[in-house]
């Protein structure tokens, strides 16, 4: 098992970026993405705000090739955008030439279009375009965007509420360490809708100023929408094909908090645990991580919760950490791969980037998250947290790769080319 | 991998379905007929299972996923003597589902549309995650162990069984509860009604495939196995092998996949003694059975299921856990075979092929302890 895994291309849609350069432009620049809903048609309108990818569905159509499609979700357009963007940045042709998968993640599915549909079937079993609830599973998504960049080897998704993406990742991983497969997509997508703004709302946990991560006064999370995929590649593609590596996944853990369906327990039990096995894996010590994106939703359980897993695993000698949901909402089954991505960013650039928002210390807490953007210092090795209803908490560990592998210069993923 | 070496024992089952509960003991010996389009799951004892006040709140799926999961691990724990102590604590606990708490999603959707986005309560909402199952096991079990929930259509079940195997075979975990299920609800079933999937007319379920109307029954039911490393005299059987594929581009295609499949763990058609298969009763899709079955040589076994538990996502996991029965009792119910031929005698081997809507295909392979 000591096949090493590789990153070799990203993609990203979220609210501060329609892909990989303008969000890491937004994230040097401190650029938000939150603001007052626009495109969902909800009666939250102007009472919280949203994390909205910043085009409608038509100009997702566009976007992603689909123009004048009627039977496609915004969740599914999100997905076929970011993941055409990893597989051309990974630089793949011939799809054909190894054994290649594509993991999924996503919470919501079709739900954005089942909306529509449920109104009118509600009202009469019989009405209601059933071309807008086709589309509602979640594997309905990720068969669209398999088939949308060509991949037919290996198709599935994940569903873990909140940590879906990072366990996308996982299992990808483990097939590429089996010899399942030879390299494999994986990531997440989820678009903003009613049921989840609605859903958060009814457990009050929408702060109506925008998320504060991690400071005393926050008041709730913000939604947001997005998609991210990672190209998972084996060493032996890597070497044979002389591919440059973006960064190579080191570790990742599992666990379950078994507290509560939905909050999570006082002593961060599970965070600590998920941590502690992607470090275990990763065969780093505690010093040798640079970096923490946390999970940092801008709830009160949660960035308790995670704060005392974090200390209580790092003890007095934490590393700098940022929530980045402030840039980019809370993008549940996507914000695992959204962060990963933000994380290799940070691998790749020798930057860190700001906890937006953040103004008071916690009061039970001694550590802080970084502010400021911080740029070349060193970032070799970066913990990504992930944590979900039911329990689910993940996490993965992301390193720059050795200087005697592959290359790491990557075209166009450096802000040079923006300031 | 070499997938051959590393065995992965069924040493506990434990299956929710419209039928009578199941044993290797006098298996379907009487099975339960319905005249319906639809096969639900009657209360198969949830109070034995779950403490009442939480019955209640949950959701129709998380009883009976719950229900199935304890019934497993209780079946897990037989070997053991009565006065043992220490309940079963799984190293993982990996899930699928199709369309997963559609009930509460539905609640949920429902509620907001009616009254407006106004006077919401969150308690459907909190329930309407596709983990919530895995989770509530976990919750029940105090149990922090890895914790997973596929949702591929019809490939969502066999997802869970190749995550299991995968990190059993990698040595990361020593045993696995793994489970499908899916519910039935009236707005999903009419729905689906519309969309074609089921029969207009009801018919009695046990003539599942003598009936000539386009579509099928629809079902539900929830089935957990679990799988350990180690044989002991209850293992009911050995998991070989699982393999996933989307549509076959031609019956070459699908005769090939099937013999690459078999080859992997060094057998051929003829060692096959006994194949169940996935016919739903609708002609639009059945056909991809009756190809597979010209590929294997004449006195080869067949079986059938989904006249017992209906069409759903996840009827692969009624499937595996009826298959892992059979081939405990060493015979095959009448019920299930299709060719009554001789087959009486408990094959060595049991291939398991089955498709959701000739979109999601499966094989799982499953060989005597």
């Amino acid at each position: 098992m000591s096949k090493k895994i590789f990153v070799t291309g990203i993609g990203i849609i979220c609210a501060i970026g329609n892909n990989v350069q303008e969000t890491l432009s937004s994230l040097v620049g401190s650029r938000w993405g939150i603001g007052e809903i626009t495109l969902l048609n909800t009666i939250l309108k102007g009472v919280v705000p949203i994390a909205e990818v910043k085009l409608s569905t038509t100009e997702l159509l566009d976007l992603s090739g689909n123009s004048g499609r009627k039977d496609l979700t915004r969740t599914t357009l999100l997905g076929m955008i970011a993941a055409s963007e990893a597989m051309a940045s990974a630089g793949i042709q011939e799809i054909g030439k190894y054994r290649t998968g594509f993991i999924s993640a996503t919470t919501v599915g079709g739900m954005d279009r089942s909306e529509n549909f449920y109104k009118e079937f509600l009202a009469n079993p019989s009405k209601g375009k059933l071309i807008d609830v086709i589309n509602h599973d979640c594997g309905d998504s990720t068969e669209r965007i398999a088939r949308h960049i060509g991949i037919t080897d290996f198709v599935t998704t994940v569903s873990t509420a909140c940590s879906s993406s990072v366990n996308a990742l996982i299992f990808g991983s483990n097939l590429i360490k089996t010899g399942q497969l030879d390299r494999v997509i994986v990531g997440g997508t989820d678009s903003a809708t009613r049921f989840t703004l609605n859903g958060f709302n009814t457990l009050m946990i929408l702060d109506k100023t925008g998320c504060h991560p991690f400071d005393e006064n926050r008041a709730g999370l913000t939604l947001g929408e997005g998609a991210a995929y990672l190209v998972l590649e084996s060493e032996e593609i890597v070497l044979k094909e002389e591919k440059s590596v973006l960064a190579e996944v080191s570790g990742y853990g599992n666990a379950n908090d078994a507290y509560h369906q939905t909050a999570s327990s006082p002593d961060g039990t599970g965070a600590w645990m998920a941590m502690s096995k992607a470090l275990e894996m990763s065969r780093l010590s505690l010093s040798e991580i640079d970096y923490i994106n946390v999970h940092g939703t801008g709830t009160q359980n949660n960035d308790l919760s995670e704060g005392i897993a974090i200390e209580r695993l790092f003890g007095d000698r934490v590393p700098r950490f940022s929530s980045t949901k402030a840039f980019t909402g809370h993008t549940l089954g996507a914000s695992g791969a959204i962060e990963a991505v933000i994380s290799i960013l940070s691998i790749v650039n020798n930057m860190i980037f700001p906890n937006l928002n953040f103004r008071t210390q916690m009061k039970e807490l001694k550590i802080k998250p970084v502010t400021e953007l911080l740029t070349n210092i060193p970032v070799k090795r970066v913990l990504s947290n992930s944590f979900g209803f039911g329990g689910n908490n993940s996490a993965v560990v992301f390193s720059k790769p050795d200087d005697n592998s592959a290359p790491t210069e990557h075209n166009g993923l450096t802000p040079e080319l923006l300031i | 991998m070499n997938e051959k070496h590393t065995p992965v024992y069924i040493n506990g089952i434990g299956i929710v379905s419209p039928q009578k509960p199941l044993r290797a003991e006098g298996l379907l010996t009487e099975p339960v007929s319905y005249h319906a389009s639809q096969l639900r799951c009657p209360d198969p004892g949830y109070k034995e299972y779950i403490p009442a006040e939480l019955i209640r709140r949950m959701g129709r799926i998380i009883r009976m996923g719950v229900t199935a999961s304890k019934i497993c691990l209780k079946d897990a724990m037989i070997r053991y003597s009565p006065e043992h102590e220490n309940p079963i604590n799984p190293q993982a606990i990996i899930t699928g589902t199709g369309l997963g708490c559609i009930e509460d999603t539905e609640k949920f959707l429902t509620s907001m549309i009616k009254n407006n986005e106004e006077f919401l309560t969150p308690t459907s909402f909190i329930q309407s995650t596709h983990n919530t199952v895995a989770g509530q096991i976990a919750l029940l079990l105090k149990c922090h162990s890895y914790n997973f929930t596929y949702v591929q259509r019809g490939n969502s079940f066999e997802s869970a069984l190749i995550d299991a195997i995968t990190q059993m075979k990698t040595g990361e975990f020593g045993n696995v509860l793994v489970g499908g299920f899916d519910e039935l609800t009236q707005h999903s079933f009419a729905i689906m009604n519309r969309m074609g999937f089921w029969k207009r007319k009801p018919i009695d379920n046990l003539q599942l495939l003598n009936d000539h109307q386009r579509g099928t029954v629809a079902g539900e039911g929830a089935a957990f196995m679990f799988l350990e490393k180690q044989k002991h005299s209850g293992s009911y059987a050995c998991l070989r092998g699982v393999e996933i594929f989307h549509k076959p581009a031609s019956n070459n295609d699908l005769r090939h996949r099937l013999n690459k499949f078999l080859a992997r763990h060094d057998l051929t058609e003829k060692e096959i003694g006994f194949t169940l298969l996935g016919f739903s009763g609708d002609t639009a899709t059945d056909h991809f059975y009756h190809e597979l079955i010209k590929s294997f040589p004449e006195n080869s076994g067949f079986g059938y299921f989904k006249h017992l538990c209906g069409e759903y996502h996840t009827a692969s996991s009624f499937a595996s856990g009826l298959a892992a029965l059979i081939m405990k009792s060493q015979s095959i119910p009448e019920i299930v075979r299709l060719q009554s031929a001789e087959k009486n005698s408990a094959p060595e081997y049991i291939l398991i092929y089955n498709h959701f809507r000739g979109a999601n295909h499966s094989f799982t392979l499953l060989s005597r302890p």
